[in-house]
């Protein structure tokens, strides 16, 4: 029958409607499962975030004086669909700008390539970091302004021209940043440098948000669930700096038209005292509108100012380095206290010569120190590294020096509070086997024994072996936070890390180091207020030598010890020397004797000429 | 008086009623009250959903006038949907005539009529008529779909509501009309007109979609070469399914087919050339043979073939050369439509705000009132068309899956109960009744979801609107009352 025929033709019908809604489903499958764009989507259309920054921790030194702080900054902002129709020419007025700066900063704003953020409809930064005072104007006559806002923000204020490589900088986010942390926006603030940057997780706190609801015309329709979302801004914390500020002007003013570094560390806390690196500039120049163009002058310098040498230069130690080899080799057994070695005017074997000053010979290790005989620290390493009945090979030697090298915190980064450290370099036997295709030995390598060659250490390594040698064999973690508001120090800078050497070794080398104060190269550190041990250093390079020198006090139980390391300097006695010790002297007595004073207001003045070459 | 016989026949609607379909009746009415109430939910202002003010109110007093209006069509005596149909619609047609002269402009449509307070769209009460009056028409003693006289007087009683809602501009309700071609696919239509029409949109969607979009780097639209393969394709399906040569079809698939790619790669490398031009050359060549096979083998399934072909080239074409004088305001509509181009501010809005709403709904929704998107008025019309977005929003995949699933079965009982009607009169008007409801789901829901085009037609149940649910109600329930009666004998 026909009709029955037909009636088969309502499965047809059914299998439509069946096969509408299953991709309906699908549909919905795909849209509301699969792709989160839409949620995305949906919340920028109907959430307006409002963010509420926190105030930035404060920095104080370790006195307490407050170095850094916040100051409020005005943002002007401008949302372009609204500001048509602005009396541009009283705006201008009434920020005292001209009107080719207004023009050019809207063709700024506009310009997707510099600025791809842009919206028409967001609220886009005018102007940044206006005053208080440069505001005040504006914002009594901002409602003839529409569609131009003030933002609150606040910048950072500095109270002393020290410490800039220290205190670091804060600067927008970069891209980057904000990739690895999605904590940042664009335009937030982080820090870029030193220990903003270190210790920017504390001192930036917590971004508060408040989330509005915003209807299709932008109306404000009020919080989202009644403010149940919001969250109320967490300052940041406070840091102390273990700096003494006023150690750290001193530091700064001596080290003026040289190049170079100062580091202080209290032994027994390994708190950092003072860190001058020279050229500096003042932090206060790279805050507020004008950094960009300040950061980018400095950076231009040829004498790198921006650059942290204390941690980031490296530098041959010189004879500041001879303490730890006699350590090593009185360790090892190489040495004891009483061995001699012949000087007859330096170290001559086998053709090889390197030459030493007048002094008596054969010379023990004590005086050796106090006269830094080149020909002891030669002879040493020679014997350790000729012993093939305690090493195999002078590969093995190597490494086994190499290994007391680096308990002694050098060919690595110590770990300091501060971004951007460099490891220094302490040579393997890896490195020399691929130098001279392994055929080598003690003479090869014999400069690695008075801190020439290879050897490079960063001044803040140097100063961690004197506060080593202070300690009697332990280090603590160099830093320079003395506090964090509220948290517990880092155990890093807690924890005392001991190195191969025992004790009673050390005591020989400040015996030494004693007496080169007494009588050796560093005589004219040497006061009648409490003893000094010291070392100087004249590091042999390129061009003039480098004056360097180590030194603590008092002898028992130290309360600082400083490294001094001033490029081209000369002998180690010219710079290092009298640096050192006026800044042991301000430390310890608190300030300097009127004698001190005139000695100190010299070698201010005294500049070395560097040239124009870049560095 | 109410006599005691009456008493009895209305136990007996009571008990023989389907109550399946007016329970799922009753959830979706519920469903979408609850949609309304989301949708026109302010946050800031809040407010009370059951104050006749607000438009969660005002859907509940439709909502609860709707169920009386269902009890009364329950309560009529079934045999006066013998007699009404054709009054009913001449009144609906002069209706419909005079309404743009009565009616004010709102947004561009002439379709509402001020009675007082209230306004009026007679345009959703047409469809019950029409749908009774083509029922009866069809149900005739003697009448056959086969015949042209026949069809074209059943498509007459469509087409001319249609026409009249056309002069309304209100285009969408008029291309509800086109639902009808499912009954009459039910009653006996040739599935080929169906498959023709069908085609027909297919061609069109193609051939505009991927009109500047370049084959392999040669002259050749993809949106002509694909048309053309397609007809070649349908083509020798056709020949396969009709004529069960495969000699043919093989001839039609290698020469055309195979030609196309020769001289695809002819273009790529020798000579830069359309190869549609080719493809066109191939279809036609392909009709001429069909012809040829016709008079030979004494076939007209080949003729009938032949012109589909034919046809379907001059289809494609003439509606390229229309597209290409339309007003640009015109062209711009239908590219956005197909996706060729972005549009986020006019047409393209609303869908794109819709996508959003519902997309972020995510698995189980953001819960009842606290969707952002439609309380912040994101998307347009939230309340009436796109009322399916809050759905989306609030309820999530879940809600929505069940929505959908609930109109599924809704549609495929409708199609079961108009199968059990003794008599042709109900299973027609059955099948007009699911069609209508079918295509309104079906256009409604895919313009939400991005899938069909803007076109304004209420969501069953859901949308906001008085002349909507009535005119919805009237044509669901004049069914149930009809099939409540299929146990009884006529007089």
């Amino acid at each position: 029958m026909k009709q029955y025929e037909l009636e088969k033709r309502k499965y047809v019908l059914g299998g439509v409607a069946i096969v509408i809604i299953f991709v309906f489903i699908i549909r919905l499958f795909s849209l509301q499962i699969i792709s989160d764009d839409y949620k995305k989507n949906a919340d920028s259309n109907a959430f307006l975030k409002r963010v509420q920054f926190p105030a930035r921790g404060a920095i104080t030194d370790r006195t307490g004086k407050l170095m850094v702080y916040n100051q409020p900054a005005y943002d002007i902002m401008v949302v372009m669909t609204e500001q048509r129709g602005v009396d541009t020419l009283a705006l201008c007025q009434s920020l005292g700008i001209t009107r080719e700066y207004y023009d050019k900063r809207m063709a700024e704003i506009k310009d997707r390539r510099r600025n791809p953020g842009y919206s028409r409809y967001t609220q886009q930064l005018f102007m940044a970091q206006l005053s208080p005072e440069e505001i005040s104007t504006f914002q009594e006559k901002m409602f003839r302004f529409p569609g131009f806002s003030v933002q609150k923000r606040s910048i950072r204020q500095y109270n002393y021209p020290y410490a800039a490589h220290i205190l670091g900088d804060v600067g927008e986010v970069s891209p980057k940043d904000i990739e690895k942390d999605d904590y940042y926006q664009r335009g937030d603030y982080i820090g870029k440098q030193g220990v903003e940057r270190s210790y920017e997780r504390y001192l930036r706190g917590e971004k508060g948000m408040e989330i509005l609801l915003r209807d299709v015309h932008g109306r404000i329709k009020g919080n989202y669930k009644d403010g149940a979302d919001d969250r109320d801004p967490v300052p940041g914390k406070n840091l102390t700096l273990s700096i003494d500020l006023e150690l750290q002007a001193l530091g700064e003013r001596l080290m003026e038209g040289k190049l170079g570094s100062i580091v202080a560390i209290e032994p027994s806390s390994g708190e950092i005292l003072c860190m001058v690196s020279s050229p500096t500039y003042d932090p206060r120049v790279m805050t507020g509108r004008q950094r960009g163009k300040n950061h980018l002058a400095l950076s231009r310098d040829p004498m790198v100012p921006l650059l942290n040498r204390s941690i980031m230069g490296v530098y041959p130690p010189g004879s500041t380095f001879k303490t730890s080899q006699a350590l090593t080799f009185l360790q090892e057994g190489v040495i004891s206290p009483s061995t001699a070695y012949p000087c007859p005017g330096g170290f001559h074997f086998r053709g090889l010569h390197v030459g030493c000053h007048g002094h008596p010979s054969p010379i023990a290790l004590v005086p050796g120190i106090a006269t830094s005989c080149n020909a002891y620290f030669c002879w040493g390493l020679h014997y350790m590294f000729s012993n093939r009945n305690k090493y195999e090979t002078v590969q093995d030697a190597m490494t086994q020096w190499k290994d007391y090298m680096v308990s002694m915190g050098f060919g690595y980064r110590l770990g300091v509070d501060l971004p951007g450290e460099s490891r220094g370099f302490i040579p393997n036997a890896a490195y020399y086997d691929r130098a001279y295709w392994s055929a080598w030995s003690a003479l090869t390598v014999i400069s690695i024994s008075i801190g020439q060659g290879e050897v490079t250490l960063t001044p803040l390594q140097i100063a961690n072996l004197c506060a080593t040698i202070a300690n009697r064999g332990y280090f603590i973690t160099p830093h320079v936070v003395k506090e964090v508001q509220g948290e517990p120090l880092d155990t890093l800078y807690t924890q005392k890390r001991y190195t191969w050497v025992e004790p009673r070794h050390y005591e020989t080398i400040v015996q030494g180091m004693r007496s080169a104060v007494t009588g050796g190269t560093c005589k004219s550190a040497n006061n009648p207020w409490y003893e000094v041990c010291g070392k100087t250093g004249t590091a042999q390079n390129k061009g003039r030598d480098h004056s360097a020198f180590i030194g603590f006090a008092p002898r028992e139980n130290p309360k600082i010890a400083v490294s001094v390391y001033v490029e081209n300097g000369g002998w180690g006695a010219t710079y290092g020397v009298p640096i050192g010790a006026l800044i042991i002297e301000k430390y310890i007595r608190g300030s300097l004797s009127s004698e001190s004073v005139a000695k100190a207001e010299m070698l201010r003045s005294n500049h070395i000429y560097y040239g124009k070459q870049s560095r | 008086m109410v006599s005691s016989r009456d008493n009895r026949k209305n136990i007996g609607v009571i008990r023989s009623v389907d109550w399946i379909t007016i329970i799922i009746y009753m959830v979706l009415l519920s469903f979408g009250w609850l949609s309304i109430c989301g949708a026109s939910y302010d946050f800031g202002e809040g407010g009370d959903i059951l104050s006749f003010s607000s438009r969660s109110g005002m859907q509940l007093v439709w909502i609860g006038s709707s169920l009386m209006l269902g009890m009364v069509i329950l309560m009529l005596d079934e045999r006066i949907f013998d007699s009404i149909p054709n009054f009913i619609y001449l009144v609906m047609l002069v209706l419909l005539a005079i309404t743009p002269f009565l009616a004010r402009d709102i947004k561009g449509s002439m379709s509402w009529i001020k009675i007082g307070n209230f306004s009026l769209q007679p345009a959703e009460f047409a469809k019950f008529a029409t749908a009774l009056a083509v029922a009866k028409y069809m149900s005739a003693y003697g009448y056959h779909i086969g015949r042209w006289k026949d069809f074209l007087g059943a498509l007459a009683i469509v087409m001319v509501p249609m026409m009249l809602i056309v002069a309304q501009k209100e285009t969408g309700s008029a291309l509800v009309y086109f639902s009808f071609f499912l009954m009459f696919y039910r009653e006996g239509m040739p599935g080929s007109i169906l498959f023709a029409g069908v085609s027909a949109v297919i061609y069109f969607v193609v051939g505009v979609r991927f009109s500047e979009e370049y084959l392999w780097e040669t002259p050749t639209t993809i949106g002509a070469s694909s048309v053309l393969m397609l007809i070649l394709l349908f083509t020798a399906g056709m020949v396969r399914i009709y004529c069960t040569n495969r000699k043919v079809v093989n001839y039609i698939l290698f020469y055309g087919v195979g030609g196309t790619l020769f001289s695809l790669l002819i273009s790529k490398f020798v000579v830069p050339f359309n190869v549609a031009w080719f493809q066109l050359v191939a279809c036609v060549a392909v009709a001429f043979y069909l012809i040829y096979m016709s008079l030979s083998a004494r076939l007209r399934h080949y003729a009938f073939i032949s012109l589909f072909t034919l046809g379907s080239v001059a289809f494609f074409y003439s509606s390229d050369f229309v597209l290409q004088r339309m007003e640009p305001h015109q062209r711009t509509r239908i590219q956005v439509l197909l996706g060729m181009k972005d549009d986020p501010t006019n047409a393209g809005y609303n869908v794109i705000q819709a996508k959003i709403a519902i997309g972020s709904g995510g698995l189980m929704g953001k819960g009842f009132l606290n969707g952002t998107q439609t309380k912040l008025k994101y998307v347009p019309e939230q309340d009436t068309d796109f009322i399916f977005c809050t759905v989306g929003e609030e309820e999530g995949f879940v809600g929505s899956t069940l929505v959908l699933l609930l109109y599924l079965a809704f549609i495929l009982r409708l199609i079961y109960v108009a199968e059990r009607q003794p008599y042709a009169f109900g299973r027609i008007y059955g099948y007009c009744v699911m069609s209508i409801f079918l295509f309104h789901v079906f256009i409604n829901i895919g313009m939400v979801l991005g899938l069909t085009p803007v076109i304004g037609i209420p969501l069953p149940f859901f949308s906001y609107g008085g002349s909507s649910l009535w005119g919805f109600t009237i044509l669901l329930f004049i069914f149930l009352r009809i099939d409540a009666g299929r146990n009884r004998l006529r007089r």
